[in-house]
């Protein structure tokens, strides 16, 4: 369910790191408590984004949540997938519906961040 | 799945759990806010027929030979004009013509009120209706008495009439017949709220459990959908049906919030009435009025909304409206603006988002 070489945070994004760029999303486990993704969004290419800070919004029928950036760096892509089709982040959040690419500024930060297994037993505990 | 301690709880609980409903604490209730996704079941009652468990709502009985001047007294709408067997929409007010609750009101006889109430509203509705009882009439509380189920969409009647006798055909909007489903004794009202046809029906909460099981099989060759109170929220919207603590609250009055027509001031005296006289006399202040999103984003309760620059009003519901495709909401503006085609902007994230008053309802379903 949660791919190994991803990091996660306790907010339930997602990190794929590679070198001094990485891919951020939202998780499943996120996609499937918000229900129903209507609106997202995100911030525009150049901005900088710092660690645990907001970088953008979801939103489901019923409600708006925050999304927090896991790690510190320079938004380089934002994908445009989602502006026309919110609700692919219900159905490919791991994959195609990504929200954002960045240039990492603390490329370290990612260590810090959850592997796959344990964010496994903690959105089991969560529950 | 228990429900907090704090928590009430209908005699359906158990079944949204097993049906894996997500819950939410809705006025002190553990209510189902989904089960198989809003949109899904939001559509199910659009094409075909959704089952709402909404046994939450409160229920208030007036009877004795003065029921209906006390009716008529504490509620906005004419009671006099009500036929056996017939219902209307009404209001419950203060003195100072803000909402103490909106109702619904059934005559069941000459001598007998029935009185559906909202249910974070209703032991306070009990305690108000009491306090202005000067006439030789009782006032029951008998929310214990009933489970409520609301049977809505197209496809409402056939399923229903599988399991009952009565006519439902011959069953007017917003009258009511007593008759039994599969032999239990119920209260079949040809009343929703969902801007589709339905029926909501008042059954021993002892029943519940079977009656919902009966209605899910009668309704399953079209598809019945088990629906949460985010679908119920998103078809209200779209038919602009008020939401208390949302449209209307304790400090605004039904001509306040576009409901005029519940409102007879030659009725006679009623609780609110010297206020609400005044007010169509020199003209209300601020007016309900909705809105279509015209920038990206959705307006949602409590958002400001600006005018030429200036904040004029707030959001008081807003959201995707699925049928029409469009994020829409309503919301208080100054009278003089609150009329269709005024551009307006909705603060969002502290980003003023283009949006324009439009005529409502926003979904009218085809008779």
């Amino acid at each position: 369910m949660y791919p190994e070489n991803f990091r996660y945070t306790k907010e339930h994004e997602w990190v794929l790191a590679d070198g001094d760029s990485a891919t951020i999303g939202i998780t499943n486990h996120a996609q499937e408590e918000l229900g129903d993704i209507v609106y997202v969004d995100l911030p525009k290419v150049g901005t900088r984004l710092e660690q645990s800070k907001s970088l953008g919004s979801v939103e489901s029928v019923k409600a708006v949540s925050e999304v927090y950036s896991p790690v510190s760096g320079e938004v380089t892509e934002a994908n445009g997938l989602l502006a026309d089709s919110p609700e692919k982040l219900n159905e490919d959040p791991h994959g195609n519906a990504w929200l954002v690419k960045v240039k990492l500024s603390a490329p370290d930060e990612v260590k810090s961040l959850m592997t796959a297994s344990e964010y496994q037993t903690y959105v089991g505990a969560e529950k | 799945m228990p429900a907090a301690p704090s928590l009430r709880t209908t005699s359906l609980h158990p079944v949204h759990c097993a049906l894996g409903a997500r819950m939410v604490d809705f006025g002190g209730w553990d209510m189902p806010v989904q089960y198989s996704g809003i949109i899904e079941e939001h559509n199910a009652v659009r094409k075909a027929v959704g089952l709402f468990d909404v046994s939450h709502m409160g229920e208030i009985e007036i009877k004795g030979p003065e029921a209906a001047k006390l009716t008529e007294y504490v509620t906005t709408n004419n009671v006099s004009k009500l036929k056996i067997g017939q219902a209307h929409y009404s209001g419950l007010l203060y003195d100072t013509g803000g909402f103490v609750d909106d109702i619904l009101v059934h005559k069941v006889a000459d001598n007998d009120y029935f009185l559906c109430v909202n249910a974070g509203n209703q032991e306070k509705d009990f305690e108000h209706i009491r306090s202005m009882n000067r006439f030789d009439a009782e006032v029951n509380f008998v929310s214990d008495q009933y489970s409520q189920i609301a049977i809505q969409g197209p496809k409402a009647m056939a399923t229903l009439q599988k399991l009952t006798p009565v006519d439902l055909s011959s069953i007017k909007y917003y009258w009511f017949a007593d008759g039994p489903v599969d032999g239990t004794p119920a209260r079949i009202a040809h009343t929703g709220y969902t801007g589709e046809d339905g029926f909501e029906i008042y059954i021993p909460p002892s029943e519940t459990h079977r009656m919902w099981n009966l209605l899910m099989e009668a309704g399953s060759e079209f598809g019945v959908k088990p629906c949460g109170l985010g679908a119920r929220n998103t078809l209200r919207l779209e038919a602009k049906m008020a939401l208390y603590g949302h449209e209307i609250d304790a400090s605004i009055s039904p001509l306040e919030a576009d409901l005029g027509w519940i409102v007879k001031l030659d009725k006679g005296d009623f609780v609110g009435r010297e206020v609400l006289a005044k007010q169509k006399e020199n003209g209300v202040t601020r007016k309900l009025v909705g809105f279509e999103m015209r920038g990206r984003g959705i307006g949602r309760d409590g958002y400001e909304v600006y005018l030429d620059g200036a904040p004029a009003g707030w959001v008081t519901s807003g959201g995707p409206a699925p049928t029409l495709g469009k994020n829409i909401g309503l919301c208080y503006l100054p009278t003089a603006h609150a009329i269709p085609g005024q551009s307006i902007q909705i603060m969002i994230r502290n980003q003023p988002v283009d949006a324009v008053t439009v005529e409502t309802p926003f979904y009218k379903r085809a008779k």
